[in-house]
């Protein structure tokens, strides 16, 4: 394997008292598209604004194409940025805010109109050239500031929630967009966002974050079906947590207790230690599983109709204090009130380590 | 009884704006007087006065001097307040506030007191008065003028766009010309007109100041000195005019706001 494009080394970051990365690391290939999934205050747009040079961390270090850029200025790096609110230079034409860093570089005019030129017609605004910013529309904007950040062929292209100010028919559709202006130039891509939906998407590499650390990181697929921590089990897409304690081991199985009953896991554990156990939504049967592991009876408490599926929320009779959350075909009966039986195929629960 | 209040009102209003425009209206109408006196019965209207004035050399001298003093004086006061502004807002600075707070002090002293404590200050330091002095005197007055304006336009949301030109390689004196500059154009231009104005007829620091070049309002306070005449009604209309053009540019750049 190639030396990775991006490498950040056990990078700690400070703000005052206030901790906001926690010795993170993390290697970026090319071409790739990342994306640094995270709550708010969970130190993502911190850890991209490093990469892009405007924060300098209080400790470890960022190798860009191998070269330490951990304190080169955002000017001198080989990074550019999407921000979050375009941050177009509302003077200049769409023309010569695509061109500017062409003009930064000493590129004679009629060189920098034919890129930026051409760099418009890639995110599919040729028409804009002489408009003014204001004139444009949020989406269309936020084509601009891609055309721009890229028109320079950065090593990184970062993007800081590049999405979050358009509403959700457009998002979408940008979402698709981006995914393929990407594979087209090629460029590593890094995308700042909170939306799982985006990051499962648009990631081949995805990141999630949580309070200064980096809880899990992989393929989305990957990252959805195996997920490493309660968190990520949470915030990927969500989950039903069962907290559990081994009972019993033996060479392939275990048993875990659970609050809704003993539950039988491939796989050896050691005995009395306390692990969680996550299961996804569309795999919680309501009534009894051929083959499957009985988790007791639960009450439900809420059907939301969704068009495709029934969210379904029931709280187990057993501990009261244990939420299922299912996703059952929009033809189920069930309703508010109803008592049912509720299993799950063995092969789909996520053991997490605790 | 409603229909009273609004009479009432109205002649309320008629009242205020008698009471501030009356003055002007009269120094501007006797200046059109055919006779010697600015005073009733009007004689006019006729433009022999004005034509006194603009042949008047020490007069048309003092005019352009004014006109001098007030653009470079302007001029200087902007460039310096914009550049101050800009260090604070940008940057975090110790004792900000009270730096801050010190700068626009000098706009709650009066203009007595500044132009006496400069008159000290150039003899001690052997600056002779003259139009430089009085220049600088001016820039004193406006520099924390200019930079409260500015300052106040400069908002957070111009940040990111400093910061995006930076990403694209700009170093900081391209950012601040191409972009900051720019965006800030308005406020800029509004504390540059504004800072024209009070320089125009700014009369105690130049006449403490200047001594054989001298500006305007010094010149007609001389000519005042022997007595009324329709000729300094005339020179005083003109002020006032040119006062009036720059106000309307000032208004023009602040008040305008451009779509976003």
């Amino acid at each position: 394997m190639s030396a990775p494009l991006v490498d950040i080394s056990s990078v700690s970051h400070r703000f005052g008292q206030h901790t906001v990365l926690k010795d993170v690391s993390l290697k970026i290939e090319p071409g790739s598209y990342t994306i640094l999934l995270g709550p708010s205050g969970s130190g993502k747009t911190t850890l991209l604004s490093i990469l892009g040079g405007f924060v300098t961390p209080s400790e470890g270090k960022v190798f860009i194409r191998g070269e330490d850029c951990t304190s080169v200025p955002p000017a001198k790096r080989p990074t550019t940025t999407v921000f979050q609110d375009y941050a177009l230079f509302p003077h200049m034409s769409v023309g010569a805010n695509v061109g500017f860093g062409l003009r930064m570089q000493g590129v004679d005019g009629a060189t920098r109109a034919a890129k930026a030129r051409e760099a418009l017609a890639l995110v599919g605004l040729a028409a804009a050239f002489d408009k003014k910013p204001h004139q444009l529309s949020g989406g269309q904007r936020q084509r601009v500031a891609l055309a721009r950040a890229l028109v320079i062929e950065p090593a990184v292209l970062l993007l800081d929630e590049p999405l979050g100010a358009l509403d959700l028919k457009l998002r979408r559709q940008m979402q698709d967009e981006l995914k393929a202006i990407q594979k087209r130039v090629g460029t590593a891509f890094i995308h700042v966002t909170h939306d799982q939906e985006e990051a499962m998407a648009l990631a081949d590499h995805c990141v999630v974050m949580n309070d200064g650390r980096i809880e899990d990181e992989g393929p989305p697929e990957r990252v959805y079906a195996r997920p490493a921590t309660r968190f990520s089990a949470t915030f990927m897409g969500e989950s039903t947590i069962l907290a559990g304690t081994v009972t019993e081991a033996t060479d392939r199985t275990s048993t875990v207790a659970t609050p809704v009953g003993a539950v039988s896991l491939p796989g050896a554990l050691p005995v009395g230690s306390a692990v969680a156990l996550a299961i996804r939504p569309e795999h919680l049967v309501l009534g009894t599983a051929a083959g499957g592991v009985r988790l007791g009876t639960a009450g439900v408490s809420d059907v939301v109709f969704q068009g495709s599926f029934k969210r379904v929320l029931a709280a187990s009779i057993e501990d009261p204090s244990v939420q299922f959350i299912a996703k059952l075909p929009a033809t189920a009966t069930v309703q508010p009130g109803d008592t049912v039986a509720i299993s799950c195929d063995t092969d789909r629960i996520i053991l997490l380590a605790d | 009884m409603r229909q009273l209040v609004r009479i009432a009102s109205w002649l309320y209003a008629l009242a205020v704006y008698a009471f501030i425009f009356l003055p002007v209206v009269v120094l501007v109408l006797f200046s059109l007087q055919a006779t010697s006196f600015p005073i009733p019965p009007f004689t006019g209207p006729s433009l022999r006065w004005y034509d006194a004035v603009l042949s008047d050399v020490r007069l048309t001298s003092a005019l352009v001097n004014s006109l001098l003093v007030a653009f470079i004086s302007s001029l200087a006061a902007v460039t310096l307040g914009f550049l101050s502004a800009w260090g604070f807002a940008r940057f975090v600075l110790p004792g900000s506030g009270l730096l801050r707070g010190l700068i626009t002090l000098p706009l709650t002293v009066s203009y007595l007191i500044i132009g006496m404590g400069l008159l000290v200050l150039f003899n001690w330091a052997g600056v002779p008065k003259s139009l430089l002095a009085a220049g600088i005197g001016h820039v004193v007055i406006n520099l924390p003028l200019c930079f409260a304006i500015i300052y106040s336009q400069m908002g957070d949301h111009q940040i990111n766009i400093e910061r995006a030109a930076r990403d694209l390689g700009a170093p900081e004196w391209k950012v601040l010309l191409l972009i900051t500059v720019p965006v800030m154009a308005p406020a800029i231009f509004a504390g540059f007109f504004l800072s024209m104005t009070f320089s125009w007829d700014e009369f105690v620091i130049s006449f403490l100041l200047t001594r054989f070049d001298t500006t305007l309002p010094v010149e007609i306070w001389n000519l005042l000195r022997s007595g009324l005449n329709p000729k300094t009604n005339a020179v005083g209309s003109l002020v006032f005019a040119v006062s009036i053009v720059l106000v309307v540019f000032f208004e023009l750049t602040l008040l305008r706001r451009k779509p976003a």
